[in-house]
């Protein structure tokens, strides 16, 4: 077969070098400038519109003013909706940490096998859509002797599934990270009891893995609108629920909503962020 | 040692208690349900759809906006993730973190963003149109749907793609350059066959997510769109007529769907497996 690209052609080897201070940009960058427009668009455009007093028959807006926050900040509803999400989501929270980290520290301690398992149930939550959880949910929790359809119960309860992927992961590394087995023996060597030993030895040196999986929990669980909007909607409304019941009102108001719900969980994520450039280098072996 | 000891298998009992009860029964309820006819068994519901034109149509809606969602999506990752590795290191930086970011905005939010700029009034629709480029845009189609969920495929096809472009080692490249190879050859018999895993695992993972795909639909276009989530969540949480058991047959077959994919993508990959990585 005669290949039409068979004769040696050389290729750029490193990066190109600059020959003088007006180059044409590479295609490289052309594409990473394309893609960066595209995915910024969205983003761009519902912060402009949050900002603008007025954004009608002009290409830009007409002019710039902080009334859409201050007007969703004076909201009760919206508040209320805030005051809800934060519950449900430090609820859940909690919820996990007391479920998940028992079984990440006994399968890094006593049962060895068991990390292989937890590894491939957490994957359980991912390969199943929420749509489909919830029909199961709404049939099981609805009526009987566990009537929690409608009530915040079942969403802080459902939520641990979604917290329970990344949480037993992190919670995990950290903990392979440091040398438990050794540290709970040499704690209860010295006369500490093994709740002891875990609380005051294991506990504090995990302390940046569980910071971690927190924030980056909470991201998400403050985003959550499936669970949220099937099992409980109006009934406990959530910040997403909020500004899906929202579509009627201003495209400006709902813009400032949007924007404000994403810059919770930007803060959210950078704070699981910071925690993980903080964690000293032996963690990330 | 204070009080007695309890065992430590009781530390597992909670979390297992809880699993099971809102993982794991969800799931069987539906699975079981699925063939209940009215007290007894059977396979009437799965009838019921497979004879339906309305839920037959909103299966190959959600298959063809996955699908073709996630080649484009895949498509633009693949030509982003290729411009990363051959890119300046800050510029590199600047793309990861704004992924990342991207990578947050979804669900509702996202549908409020794309309303904003591409709905009847929307800022791109009226610009647009202003400048005599389209007609008018419709952000509540098929096609419409698909320019949202590639957008959301995009930066979750970067930052599941990356890891193995930034594996792909220059010396291959110089490597097949001094063997005479030019670019074309060079993507053709290395560059793609080593990819080729990472490329069909992270397909899988665009068209399940797509799939799956319902906050955002949802809040763009309520019941009025034709989709398999759609229509299973408005069996059990709709306004009218509520069949749980039918809205458990169409989950049985979504889920059987996202199982088919992932076995697909698993009797295709071995083979790529064992002549690419090594």
């Amino acid at each position: 077969m005669a290949h039409a690209d068979s004769l040696p052609r050389p290729l750029p080897l490193a990066e190109p070098r600059r020959r003088g201070r007006f180059r044409l940009p590479s295609s490289y960058t052309l594409v990473l400038a394309g893609v960066l427009l595209l995915l910024a668009l969205p983003l761009v455009a519902t912060l402009g519109y949050a900002l603008a007093s007025r954004w009608g028959a002009t290409l830009l807006p007409e002019g710039l003013t902080l009334a859409w926050f201050l007007e969703l900040w004076a909201t009760p509803r919206f508040l209320a909706a805030f005051g809800r999400s934060l519950l449900i989501s430090v609820g859940a929270l909690a919820l996990s940490l007391a479920l998940i980290l028992p079984v990440a520290v006994l399968a890094q301690t006593r049962y060895p096998h068991l990390d292989h398992w937890m590894n491939t149930l957490i994957l359980m939550p991912f390969a199943v859509p929420p749509v489909v959880s919830s029909v199961g949910l709404l049939q099981l929790y609805a009526g009987g002797p566990l009537s929690l359809v409608g009530t915040p119960w079942i969403l802080i309860l459902t939520y641990f599934t979604i917290a329970l992927p990344f949480m037993y992961r992190t919670l995990a590394n950290s903990l392979r990270a440091m040398n438990v087995v050794e540290l709970m023996e040499a704690a209860q060597l010295l006369g500490a009891s093994p709740f002891r030993a875990f609380f005051l030895v294991i506990l504090p040196n995990i302390r940046a893995g569980v910071q971690i999986a927190i924030f980056l929990s909470f991201s998400f669980l403050v985003g959550e609108f499936v669970f949220a909007n099937m099992l409980v909607g109006t009934r406990f409304e959530t910040l997403q629920v909020y500004l899906n019941n929202m579509r009627g009102a201003s495209g400006h108001f709902t813009s400032a909503l949007v924007i404000t719900l994403f810059t919770v969980t930007l803060v959210l994520t950078w704070l699981g962020a910071r925690q993980a450039d903080y964690t000293p280098k032996e963690a990330s072996r | 040692m204070k009080g007695p000891r309890l065992p430590a298998w009781l530390g597992l009992a909670p979390f297992a208690l809880a699993f099971f009860a809102f993982q794991v029964a969800p799931m069987l309820w539906v699975a079981v349900s699925a063939f209940r006819v009215e007290g007894d068994w059977g396979l009437d519901h799965f009838r019921e759809i497979a004879a339906s034109p309305f839920f037959r149509q909103a299966i190959w809606r959600s298959l063809e906006i996955s699908l073709v969602s996630s080649v484009l999506g895949l498509t633009i990752a693949t030509l982003a993730c290729q411009a990363m590795t051959r890119s300046n290191a800050r510029l590199r930086r600047v793309m990861i973190s704004f992924t990342n970011m991207t990578s947050n905005f979804a669900g509702v939010p996202l549908a409020f963003a794309f309303i904003i700029l591409m709905g009847a009034n929307g800022v791109l629709t009226l610009a647009l149109e202003r400048l005599g480029i389209v007609e008018e845009i419709r952000l509540y189609s098929t096609s419409g749907l698909i320019v949202v969920y590639t957008w959301f495929q995009i930066p979750l096809g970067i930052l599941l793609l990356f890891p193995a472009f930034a594996g792909l080692k220059d010396e291959w490249r110089e490597a097949a350059s001094l063997l005479g190879a030019g670019r074309l050859a060079y993507w053709r018999h290395v560059g793609l066959p080593v990819l080729r895993p990472a490329l069909l695992s992270t397909f899988t993972v665009l068209v399940a997510n797509a799939m799956g795909a319902y906050a955002t639909v949802y809040a763009l276009v309520n019941t009025s769109f034709n989709l398999m989530t759609i229509r299973i969540a408005n069996l059990v949480a709709g306004d009218l007529f509520l069949r749980p058991d039918l809205a458990s047959a169409l989950a049985l077959v979504l889920v059987i769907l996202l199982v088919g994919i992932t076995l697909i993508q698993r009797a295709i990959l071995p083979r790529s497996d064992t002549h690419g990585t090594r």
